[in-house]
């Protein structure tokens, strides 16, 4: 799980969006493929340019121009807010009110890099997003954007179709949601930690048939019975 | 309702919903073959549906589900596409000389700048030749007098090739600096106030040094017409980074980082135009600059250039809307 920073922001229809900023770590990681992949077009496309003479080394001036400056910008504008190593690391720009970016926004926070960049390694831009309460850059401040996780989208899992039996004691909405995420969360568990978890809801029991009973309480909460 | 219910009678809206999110997110050709027909009514009921799904308490991992299906309709739904080539009429016509307009002052401020610097730099050079070593190093020195000087140059017209590598050269680096200009105004504007000393206190110690070795003419009538949109770019980003460290140092009213979003708003038109003006310099230095032409000749296209330039950013896009 990520730690809890989450943005929530009411949208006009009346829900609630909820978003969850990332740090410094994922946004270097995703430059740092990016930069890569830069180096790449630059090798492959653009260097081969300078065989041809000097013309070609205009070109190639050019295309290492085009790279600096609008690499991310071409990307976030055009493709949901991702550079190919956001994507990679699940992450995507947007407004802070959670509305996509545009040329303009993007054009904005990627000018400003430069100035994020100062002295050296990024160091303004990360003191700023240590300080900043959403991990916003210089950039991202000027441009009202952000950075966030934005991870292939969840499968819902099948309704399972084994039997249930309801709780012993009267439920509250507490009980209900802990139940909800045990039943979510069984499958990353070891079967030992399931049980020692279980012993907590029944401490009568051993702990082998405590997680047997746990597991017939959650599948009657999330109403496969 | 229990989850499962609740999941079994809306799964075919969200599966449908998804289907339309995958085409839209996709390439052009699948955004248009995207099942819309129910997008907004799917929409409008993922939104009541999250927010059942959060007061009845059902599992993290439906709400989950649903959070991130409605971020990637809501992108969807509310982005913007605006046809380019009309925005871009407008921009030129209008948008971008009365964005230099409204921030007159601080262009103003970045232009004395450059040209106190630089014309002190050039007095300085007049009273003592020797001051120019300490503006310009020995190679920059060299490099100058090797493109101007009429003794020096090799004689022969420059060859397309070199040209097209020049240009590219002129793209890569002056719009690289305006832009680096622009962003180190951020820091207080002492960045883009360092940028305009240093450039002006260049271009004055290359004028000087140039015009005591006797090659002002070459220099003159090579940078007059390109020094138009090439000169008053670097102002105008000069201007414009200005504008970003004023609005850290002195908000206002505003919050700090409210007032800095109203001031790259601002500017942002402004950036635009720079890199239009830029990219015409670079084509003129390049591929007008070199040629060897009458001086009458190039002072004259020179000076139209500065005049249509001056009309134009005081000029253009008064009154069309109103008053500004």
């Amino acid at each position: 799980m990520l730690i809890d920073d989450q943005i929530h922001i009411d949208t006009p229809e009346g829900a609630r969006l909820t978003l969850s900023p990332a740090g410094p770590l994922p946004r270097a990681l995703a430059y740092g493929i990016d930069f890569l992949i830069r180096g790449v077009i630059l090798l492959v496309v653009a260097l081969p340019m300078t065989l041809f003479g000097e013309g070609g080394s205009g070109v190639y001036l050019v295309l290492l121009f085009l790279l600096e400056w609008f690499y991310p910008v071409f990307f976030e504008a055009f493709n949901q807010g991702r550079t190919p190593g956001k994507k990679r690391l699940g992450l995507a720009v947007v407004h802070s009110n959670g509305a996509p970016l545009g040329f303009n926004g993007s054009l904005v926070r990627n000018l400003l890099r430069a100035a994020d960049l100062f002295p050296m390694f990024y160091l303004t831009g990360f003191v700023v997003m240590l300080i900043s309460p959403r991990q916003q850059r210089l950039g991202d401040l000027a441009a009202d954007t952000l950075v966030i996780h934005s991870p292939p989208p969840p499968a819902l899992s099948g309704a399972t179709d084994s039997e249930a039996e309801p709780p012993d004691w009267p439920l509250s909405r507490q009980d209900q949601q802990v139940l909800l995420a045990f039943s979510d969360r069984a499958g990353a568990l070891s079967e030992a930690r399931q049980q020692e978890l279980a012993a907590l809801a029944y401490p009568d029991l051993p702990p082998a048939a405590a997680l047997q009973r746990l597991r017939r309480v959650a599948r009657h909460v999330l109403g496969a019975a | 309702m229990k989850q499962s219910q609740f999941e079994q009678r809306y799964r075919p809206q969200w599966q449908r919903l998804e289907a339309a999110l995958q085409g839209l997110e996709g390439s052009r050709r699948r955004r248009r073959q995207a099942p819309l027909a129910a997008f907004a009514a799917d929409y409008q009921s993922l939104c009541h549906q999250l927010a059942l799904a959060r007061e009845r308490g059902y599992s993290l991992a439906l709400q989950e589900y649903l959070n991130a299906l409605m971020l990637r309709a809501h992108r969807q739904l509310y982005r913007q596409r605006a046809p380019l080539l009309p925005a871009m009429a407008t921009f030129l016509g209008s948008g971008f000389p009365r964005a230099v307009r409204h921030l007159w002052r601080w262009h103003l401020i970045s232009t004395l700048a450059f040209l106190l610097s630089a014309l002190l730099v050039w007095g300085m050079i007049l009273h003592d030749p020797e001051l120019v070593h300490t503006v310009v190093d020995g190679d920059g020195l060299a490099n100058l007098e090797e493109m101007y000087h009429p003794d020096l140059r090799d004689g022969a017209e420059r060859d397309r090739a070199t040209d097209l590598r020049m240009f590219g050269y002129y793209i890569y680096n002056n719009v690289g600096i305006a832009f680096r200009t622009f962003a180190s105004g951020l820091l207080l504007g002492v960045g883009a106030l360092l940028a305009m000393l240093f450039n002006g206190s260049f271009f004055g110690a290359a004028a000087g040094h140039l015009s005591l070795v006797g090659a002002a003419q070459p220099f003159f009538t090579f940078v007059i017409a390109h020094g138009a949109p090439e000169l008053i770019a670097i102002m105008l980003a000069g201007g414009a980074g200005l504008r970003l460290g004023w609005a850290v140092l002195s908000p206002g009213s505003w919050s700090r980082v409210e007032a800095l979003r109203r001031a790259a708003a601002e500017t942002l038109p402004v950036m635009y135009g720079v890199l239009v003006l830029l990219i015409l310099a670079a084509f003129i230095e390049a591929f007008w600059s070199p040629r060897e032409l009458a001086p009458a000749v190039k002072y004259s296209v020179g000076a139209l250039c500065w005049l249509a330039l001056a009309l134009y950013l005081s000029l253009a896009g008064r009154n069309r809307h109103g008053p500004e």
